[in-house]
């Protein structure tokens, strides 16, 4: 990999006439110098025979077949885990450099090879990631779809009965209405507050320090966010020499209104949760909107403005169909993570008061209550909301696809 | 040391009988006692009290136990400092592990198996679920049953038993049936300690008269929010029915719909959910599932509310610098009776012992743990607000006044103990719908019939 | 809204381009764009949002300096009026503990690194393939991969657990590494692939017409273009994987030599009540590193995130 480093002569900071000017001549001979090395060819063999029979036992083990399921490995004492500074910094020094190396053969033998098949190439590319989701993902997903059809602890098939419980107990119905208000409100708003909110201070003179202000709930844990937000809602009663310490509570005491137990009094405690949640997300949300606000051709908006469009109507016309494909990026991903979250509900509420969500709640049946089965439906429901944002996300590809 | 133990004793004895008026009047002096004296001069440097899990066990120096636990900041660090002797003299590493997480760790863990070696069962309820439901539990060796039987007897063994094995042993304990208040607001305004119900509601409607706020409550816990209603419905169902009736309730030989229990839910909400007498400095009655548990009791501090129903182990929570004494800034009464019918009875709970390994120093390990010198080594380590129900607790060593009185209590052959009710129910209920129908009933003011049929619909 | 014809001013990007002669494109935009944001109402909106955003947390920030005491009984804003500051509350998150805090840190640096430089790569490598390798059944594997995204975190604990327990691997760095390694595929290849996508095809298919095979038209002419979105996306994954609790709660088990500063500070309350002090203390002790990191690599935000207006 040396070499490719050692003549790079593409300029990543050139701007554009660079990238379009100079096409990467150096290539050429690169690509010359690969004719006819069959030692590559071997390699690749080689590395390909021993990743397969790696991903094999891999498998065959994760799945739990034996004999693979019961080997055990006399990993060095160094190598699980160091007390010392030095020898942890050294362990991650070398996992990194394990990493690297990997990474650096699959991709040379795929370069380097005489004549590489697509499907090799394919594999080189998507072999470590697919393998890591098959195990880490997708096998999961499936186990738990299993699950679902079982009872408490996976002793019994009891066919759709935990999916008949979810859909006629009132206490779960109250949990998939709060999950719908929670992605239907917090994808819309934190997206909109987050496009309103790059648009305007794009290329102002503060706009680094004002970013980062809306970027630092970014920075915070989940769970310190919680903490911050609690500390918000915070009621004390109201009582001679007994003051308010949430800032949402005094504002209402100066205002001459009475004090309001905002975690309590359903439903409007959803809202109050899931503003913590939009004001993390905004932060994503106008990170991407505003680097796709800056990736904006200067000739569009230029000819836009000799059409005498400015202000709001700029914004409609040319910024918004711009930035399209950013702005389903940040809805689809904000929409992923909304239906996700479990975090803000349990630390705030733990799910009383009729604030659970569906993540909340898979959680709570599974690990508190330990009924997998049960369990495991919540968590196949979230697979089912999110097909919609699937199905479109599919559209937008195959639109994508037919406009190349 | 060995007098005063005898007269507190004897005090106690006194009050059970119904002659003293008020349990904590009982258990004024030694509260500057053993734990100061009785500390360093012993334990150390001695390793006869451990020669026995060597000979029965075996060599076994250089090995390692790790115990995990829901115990956290500050209570896990006498823990660790318990076991030292035992770590010295037998050389076995007991590494502990102390996590909020524990419950949905502990099932994450002995589902994969990497479950630890030994576990602090929070409640008998859990121990139940992880046995049944999982073959990881390993039954408890033969000394840790000679233990259990000579030192905590056959309700205890009953409580750390499934289906009649016994699995753990129990470890620390507490006694719920305390009402904390405070001895100065009460002498200042002239109040008298309740020994009856009926006394406590006059002296209820005698403090909302002169314009205060006789109650203060929090049941909020994280996602264990609701447990301190439970519990007020426990007192209150040993006292309206008795312990027959209370049996009957937690192994659901009466429905929780019954009009026993409806009676119960009753009467708790003519406190709970009178809006006279809470939630003194803390609101309204909604603010009761608002304010956490640890919060609940303290505006009696500054004088806006009267009276607390908490656990003994409460008295953790005072902040530094309160006299914890029956003068002093803080101190309880015993949870007063209804009726004469059923004596004085006490509830109570505990931590149990459960192991996941039969290795031998893992054995050894939990049969120290059983072991009165465990108990005592912990007396001298901890700070007030704990307790263990072993018959062989030296009480002279525990610092606090209540927890010399609640151990007392747990000594006495004659006292009328039970369990908590919730955490031997099964799970759905006693750690799920039981929680949260109590948490509805105060925060949405959800209807009494409602809450009892939805509990009874979720029993398994 | 009017257009003004000032004179360039020299400041932030423009600053070095400013030379007495034709202004370029971009200078002129931002010249309009000054304009235009001088409006009352926008720069109104601007700051009453950047005020709501920031209140919380200033709120909590000022918290963690007063004395617990006062932090229970009156709010933070009367801190202006009173002002008591201590450090006890930090003192005690830093040193209340038996294992020294910089244990913790530690930990938490050893974890995110790897966790961020290991699933961006492999990422990146997958991305490249669903965006210009052309093979039978890319789009169905690419919405799979994108579906992915749904499975909740808590769902694989057990069976991942289970597998680390087999391989004797479980509370050492390597489950943590590989787990958030795992559990940032999905949504890094999501948004690296609709970078990639947005590289303009005459650029790859230029190098292609050299000659170039994909490993080199990866490395020559996708990589330096997408340094900045790579740039942002490790942001984000180090923030996930310095914030994250659950993650190594399960897999690093609980050992001191391996747990990062979440799983500590997540005990910090401990038994007793609302210990606001200790958490707003502890909240924003774990927060300056990604504040660093994130005020650090601002620059790459500011930006937009392909290098140069490749659409030009």
């Amino acid at each position: 990999m040396s070499d490719h480093n050692s003549n790079d002569d593409v300029q990543p900071d050139g701007g554009r006439h660079v990238m379009t000017a100079s096409p990467p001549g150096s290539s050429r001979s690169a690509v010359a110098q690969t004719g006819g090395s069959g030692r590559w060819t071997l390699v690749l063999i080689v590395l390909g025979a021993v990743a397969a029979a790696g991903g094999v036992v891999f498998l065959l083990s994760a799945f739990g077949v034996a004999p693979f399921s019961t080997f055990e490995v006399p990993w060095p004492d160094w190598f699980k885990a160091s007390s010392s500074t030095i020898g942890k910094f050294g362990l991650m020094a070398f996992a990194v450099a394990i990493f690297v190396a990997v990474m650096a053969l699959i991709l040379l033998s795929v370069d380097r090879a005489s004549k590489v098949p697509n499907w090799a190439l394919v594999l080189g590319f998507l072999g470590p990631a697919g393998l890591m989701l098959a195990f880490g993902l997708l096998y999961p997903m499936l186990r738990t779809i299993r699950e679902s059809f079982f009872d408490r602890n996976g002793a019994n098939f009891i066919g759709w009965d935990n999916y008949v419980t979810i859909f006629t107990q009132s206490e779960f119905q109250i949990v998939l209405r709060n999950t719908m208000i929670w992605v239907i409100v917090v994808p819309i708003v934190s997206t909109f507050i987050g496009l309103l909110y790059a648009v305007l201070v794009d290329r102002t003179r503060f706009e680094a320090l004002a970013k980062g202000l809306i970027f630092l709930p970014m920075a915070i844990s989940l769970v310190g966010a919680s903490i911050i937000w609690k500390f918000v809602y915070e009621f004390r009663p109201d009582q001679q020499g007994v003051e308010q310490i949430g800032l949402a509570n005094q504002l209402l005491v100066w205002a001459g209104l009475d004090p309001n137990q905002f975690l309590i009094s359903n439903p409007w405690n959803t809202f109050w949760l899931l503003i913590v949640m939009i004001w993390i997300q905004t932060g994503f949300a106008m990170t991407i909107l505003s680097a796709a606000i800056k990736a904006i051709p200067d000739d569009i908006v230029e000819a836009a403005r000799l059409d005498g469009l400015t202000g709001p109507r700029m914004f409609r016309y040319i910024t918004v169909p711009s930035i399209r494909p950013a702005l389903v990026v940040v809805l689809v991903t904000v929409t992923m993570t909304t239906l996700k979250v479990f975090d803000i509900v349990r630390t705030m509420t733990g799910g009383q008061f009729e604030t659970s969500v569906v993540a909340n709640e898979f959680y709570t049946q599974s690990f508190r209550q330990f009924n997998f089965g049960l369990g495991a439906s919540l968590a196949v429901i979230l697979f089912v909301l999110v097909i919609p944002v699937v199905v479109y996300q599919v559209r937008q590809l195959r639109l994508a696809e037919d406009i190349r | 040391m060995t007098l005063n133990r005898k007269r507190t004793g004897a005090a106690v004895v006194g009050c059970l009988a119904g002659l003293s008026l008020v349990l904590t009047a009982c258990g004024d002096d030694g509260d500057d006692g053993g734990a100061a004296t009785g500390g360093d001069d012993e334990g150390n440097g001695d390793c006869a009290d451990y020669e026995k899990y060597t000979e029965t066990y075996g060599d076994l120096d250089g090995t390692t136990v790790t115990v995990y636990s829901s115990i956290v900041t500050p209570e896990d660090q006498p823990h660790i400092d318990s076991w030292v002797p035992f770590e010295e003299c037998t050389g076995i590493d007991v590494v502990g592990e102390f996590s909020k997480e524990f419950e949905a760790q502990l099932i994450v863990r002995v589902q994969s198996g990497s479950a630890p070696d030994i576990a602090y069962m929070p409640q008998p309820g859990l121990l139940q679920t992880v046995v049944r439901d999982t073959d990881a539990v390993v039954p408890a060796p033969a000394g840790v049953e000679a233990n259990v039987d000579e030192f905590f007897g056959e309700d205890w063994r009953g409580y750390g038993s499934v289906d009649g094995t016994l699995y753990a042993a129990p470890l620390g304990a507490n006694v719920k049936s305390f009402v904390w208040y405070s001895p100065s607001a009460f002498s200042e305004a002239g109040y008298e300690v309740p020994e009856t119900w009926d006394d406590m509601i006059a002296l209820s409607d005698q403090i909302v008269a002169d314009g205060g706020k006789p109650w203060c409550a929090g049941i909020g816990s994280g996602d264990a929010t609701g447990w301190p209603a439970t519990d007020w419905m426990e007192d209150v169902m040993l006292r309206e029915h008795g312990p027959d009736v209370y049996d009957q309730w937690y192994t659901h030989e009466i429905p929780f719909n019954s009009p026993e229990v409806a009676d119960v839910l009753e009467r708790v909400g003519s406190i709970l959910k009178n809006e006279d007498y809470v939630n003194g400095g803390l609101g309204g009655v909604q603010s009761i599932a608002s304010t956490t548990f640890q919060d609940g009791g303290l505006p009696i501090i500054d004088g806006n509310c009267f009276m607390h129903r908490q656990a003994s182990f409460y008295q953790a929570n005072w902040p530094e610098g309160t006299t914890v004494a029956e003068d002093g800034d803080v101190f309880a009464f015993y949870f007063p009776t209804i009726t004469e019918e059923f004596g004085r009875p006490l509830l109570g709970g505990a931590e149990f012992v459960a192991a996941f390994d039969d290795r031998p120093e893992v054995q050894a390990v939990q049969e120290f743990l059983s072991s009165p010198e465990w108990a005592n080594e912990k007396a001298k380590v901890s700070g007030p607000g704990w307790l263990s129900a072993n018959t062989g607790l030296d009480i002279s060593l525990l610092e606090s006044p209540i927890d010399q009185l609640s151990a007392e209590l747990f000594q006495d052959p004659e006292a009328v103990f039970r369990f908590d009710a919730s955490d031997l129910m099964p799970g759905e209920v006693g750690a799920g719908t039981f929680w949260t129908e109590m948490t509805n009933w105060i925060a949405n003011d959800k209807d009494n019939q409602a809450v009892l049929d939805a509990i009874e619909s979720s029993w398994p | 809204m009017t257009t003004t014809p000032t004179p360039p001013v020299p400041t932030g990007d423009t600053r070095l381009a400013t030379k007495p002669r034709k202004l370029t494109k971009a200078e002129r935009r931002a010249v309009e764009a000054k304009s235009k944001l001088s409006s009352p109402w926008a720069s109104g909106v601007a700051i009453i949002l950047a005020i709501l955003w920031t209140i919380p947390t200033f709120g909590l920030l000022i918290s963690s300096f007063r004395p617990e005491r006062q932090i229970k009984t009156t709010g933070w804003w009367t801190f202006f009026r009173d002002p008591q500051v201590t450090l006890e509350n930090y003192e005690e998150v830093l040193f209340g503990s038996g294992t020294s805090f910089s244990t913790f840190f530690v930990n938490s640096i050893v974890i995110t690194l790897p966790a961020v430089i290991i699933p961006v790569s492999i990422a990146l490598l997958a991305a490249y393939a669903f965006a210009w390798i052309e093979f039978r059944g890319r789009g169905l594997l690419f919405v799979a991969v994108f579906a992915l995204q749904i499975v909740p975190l808590q769902v694989t604990l057990i069976p991942l657990l289970q597998q680390y327990v087999r391989w004797d691997l479980n509370n050492s760095f390597w489950t943590v590494w590989i787990s958030h390694s795992i559990f940032a595929l999905p949504l890094a290849i999501f948004l690296l692939h609709n970078f990639m996508k947005e590289v303009p095809s005459s650029l790859v298919e230029a190098a292609r017409v050299d000659g170039a095979g994909h490993v080199k038209i990866f490395f020559r002419v996708l990589m330096p273009l997408l340094v900045p979105a790579i740039a942002a996306f490790s942001i984000f994954q180090f923030l996930w994987v310095w914030n994250d609790l659950l993650v190594a709660l399960t897999f690093a088990g609980g050992s001191p030599n391996v747990v990062p500063i979440t799983v500590r500070l997540a005990e910090l309350s401990g038994t007793r009540g609302t210990d606001w002090q200790l958490l707003s203390a502890g909240a924003f002790i774990a927060m300056i590193v990604p504040l660093i990191v994130f005020l650090s690599l601002q620059r790459y935000f500011v930006r937009g995130l392909l290098a140069g207006s490749v659409k030009g």
